[in-house]
């Protein structure tokens, strides 16, 4: 696989594991920001490689963990009311107060799961008389598409289409996490595939405030080792620049195109983080010529609330205050089969990272 | 046969109400075509001669589409119920096929499935003893469902048990993996994409034979590691004989196009479903053998080592990454589902 294969150089990748211990000198806590990176760094075992100073902090950048309770609901409300739900596969695994779209997929619901919301708008053609609705979550990267499939159903003049939209922006997280008292993060690595989308712009101002490097990487074991090379360099010598380690795909300037289209059908707003809370300007909104196409209105699901089980510490770990094993349900009452909040369930979230891959667990 | 013959071109209910209709459908497809002396009694079963020990094993075949890239439900119904029949060392000889259809079946579909079933039990070496037909409403099945149960003698040297596996014990598979899963995944609605994938669906009873007669009891398993993949058997052989189970992840056989598809749906090939794959583990004085004896045939081209059993960290499976990290291999739980980025 060509762009993939070259990053998976097990040797180059030793390599830059081996410039990380000479470079260095003292305790560096770093964040990946995005749960493929997590993902990587796990599954490759790179956690155990690194030198036990350099240590990695797990980020909040994954969209099934981030996706408040209260959206779960909501979608499964509108399965239960027999509208057609369309979702990503790995939001109808997650569980909401009562259940998981899964569960009310296995009670009578029609959700289907999809690669591509267009594929959502085709089905709202093929049912005129059904109501069809996208779980539109995650962050920058998915807005295009899910804001395309509004535009698609416009130029149709299809009625029958809605989104229940719950999409959140990287860089206000960053900043969310920055300006907590208990954060000891020095370092970011950038998510690579936002930042397809958006470019490096945002990310500048952010590196001067917090004078903190950001280096935008990759997904691949030689992508992460050297984003964290280059993070460690940074942090020796006290720079604080935005540098770009996936420049293979990411553009300084991101994807214009794809901009053009988020901007065309959403407007930055407040949005609810799972177990972090409300943060300020830290999501899209569908702008309001495009409210008909926004199913928490349409279908006044608006005011569900959904409180998080007592138990679960998902806005800490999120927030990168503590490792999934430091918690106390870790493995116990909380595993994949029956997770107590979304960072056990979706393959990016830590928690499930850690418990598939970790060797924290190999005794 | 010529279907305008028949005089209906779809199964409807009546031909699983065990009247005239069913009758017909029977004198007309499944006798004649399965037609044997076991079969031509036309009994409610059938007497077999048995002697000595058998193996034993029934599946139920629920596949969508029922058409795929490389077979169709009705040769996977075959094929999986022999293989589970040799996987205890033993030669499936007879089965039995039992057939849900939801009414509305083109009769040149079910008759399709019913031929490659024909070719592909000839192929397997088994005999179709009894069977079973009935038609449920529509939307309350899924085209058609198949049930074979298999038997036959187990190999006089055969001492197939979890219990006689030792540390020390090679794991061996004899094909690529993930083939299957993949060929379904790439034609199942909504999902489709385009590739060359074919399922690896296939009969491994006379290459199980082969080993068991070279090798015989110092084959301590056969697996098969059809629905949740290589990682899901390995990880239930761990747990059944608290040992470790140690895998080479770099040695692990992926043709090229499903790696790339597992890559762009976001599934790991570990975990995705095979058919024509099995799993044994073997002393080792002997592991090498039986890696040069499969690959000189059909079925085990690709035969390859993928790891041994451990005395550390017992009940698990760990694997070893071309890095030199280690991550641990869980069973899997529910379906794998792709992935939003």
């Amino acid at each position: 696989m060509k762009y993939l294969n070259e990053y998976r150089d097990f040797e180059a990748t030793k390599g830059y594991l081996k410039l990380i211990e000479a470079t260095a000198s003292r305790q560096w806590n770093i964040m990946e920001i995005c749960g493929g990176q997590t993902h990587g760094l796990v599954k490759n075992g790179i956690l155990d490689l690194l030198p036990e100073h350099v240590q990695m902090i797990h980020g909040p950048g994954c969209p099934v963990c981030v996706t408040p309770m209260n959206l779960i609901d909501k979608a499964v409300e509108l399965l239960e009311n027999g509208i057609i739900v369309c979702s990503f596969g790995d939001m109808v695994r997650v569980p909401g107060s009562n259940k998981s779209l899964l569960e009310a997929k296995a009670k009578g619901g029609d959700l289907r799961i999809l690669y591509s919301p267009l594929e959502a708008v085709q089905i709202a053609r093929q049912n005129p008389d059904k109501e069809v609705v996208f779980f539109a979550v995650g962050f920058e990267t998915t807005a295009p598409a899910n804001a395309l499939s509004v535009l698609h159903a416009k130029k149709e003049g299809l009625t029958n289409y809605s989104i229940l939209v719950s999409h959140v922006l990287v860089p206000p997280a960053m900043e969310g996490i920055l300006d907590d008292e208990l954060c000891n993060i020095q370092a970011f690595l950038g998510a690579g595939h936002v930042c397809a989308i958006m470019g490096l712009e945002e990310y500048y101002p952010l590196a001067e405030k917090y004078k903190i490097p950001i280096v935008v990487t990759g997904f691949e074991p030689l992508d992460l080792v050297q984003g964290i090379y280059m993070a460690v360099k940074q942090l020796e010598a006290g720079t604080h620049t935005v540098e770009n380690q996936y420049a293979r795909v990411v553009r300084k300037e991101g994807n214009v195109a794809a901009k053009k289209v988020i901007q065309n059908v959403f407007e930055v707003g407040d949005r609810e983080w799972r177990g972090i809370g409300t943060i300020p300007n830290s999501g899209y909104i569908l702008k309001h010529e495009y409210r008909a196409y926004d199913a928490e209105s349409k279908f006044g699901v608006g005011s569900i609330k959904a409180p998080e089980h007592p138990d679960c510490i998902a806005g800490e770990i999120l927030r990168g205050i503590k490792k999934p094993h430091q918690c106390g349900q870790f493995g116990k009452t909380c595993n994949p089969s029956n997770p107590l909040g979304a960072p056990m369930v979706s393959s990016e979230g830590a928690c499930a990272a850690y418990y598939h891959f970790s060797s924290n667990l190999i005794s | 046969m010529d279907i305008s013959d028949l005089g209906f071109d779809t199964i409807n209910l009546g031909h699983g109400s065990g009247g005239l209709m069913t009758r017909e459908l029977l004198d007309r497809i499944i006798f004649k075509v399965f037609s044997n002396p076991y079969l031509d009694q036309k009994h409610d079963g059938s007497l077999i001669n048995v002697e000595g020990q058998i193996a034993i094993s029934t599946d139920s075949f629920v596949v969508s589409p029922i058409f795929f890239k490389g077979g169709n439900i009705g040769e996977l119904a075959v094929h999986g119920t022999v293989n589970d029949v040799a996987m205890c060392g033993a030669m499936p000889k007879y089965i039995s096929l039992a057939f849900i259809v939801e009414e509305g079946l083109a009769i040149a579909e079910f008759l399709k499935i019913v031929h490659s079933i024909k070719m592909t039990a000839d192929e397997c070496g088994v005999q179709i003893i009894t069977g079973d037909t009935k038609v449920v409403e529509r939307g309350k099945g899924d085209k058609i469902f198949i049930n074979t149960t298999g038997f036959g003698p187990v190999h006089p040297k055969a001492d197939i048990a979890a219990e006689k596996i030792r540390n020390g014990d090679k794991i061996i598979i004899n094909g690529n993996i993930a083939q299957h899963g993949m060929a379904i995944m790439s034609q199942r609605e909504g999902l489709e994409f385009e590739s060359d994938i074919v399922s690896d669906t296939t009969n491994l009873n006379f290459l199980v034979w082969e080993l068991l007669e070279a090798f015989g009891e110092k084959i301590h398993l056969f697996r098969d590691p059809t629905r949740g993949g290589l990682a899901s058997v390995l990880s239930e052989i761990a747990t059944d004989i608290k040992k470790g189970v140690t895998l080479n992840e770099q040695v692990l056989p992926v043709e090229k196009q499903v790696a790339a598809a597992c890559e762009m749906l976001g599934l790991d090939p570990l975990y995705v479903a095979n058919e024509g794959l099995f799993v044994t583990i073997v002393d080792a004085t002997i592991a090498d053998e039986v890696v040069a004896l499969m690959r000189k045939t059909s079925k085990g081209k690709n035969a390859v080592c993928i790891g041994e059993i451990t005395e550390e960290h017992p009940s698990k499976v760990v694997l070893h990454s071309g890095l030199g990290g280690k991550r641990i291999i869980t069973p899997m739980i529910g379906e794998q589902l792709p992935r939003i980025c």
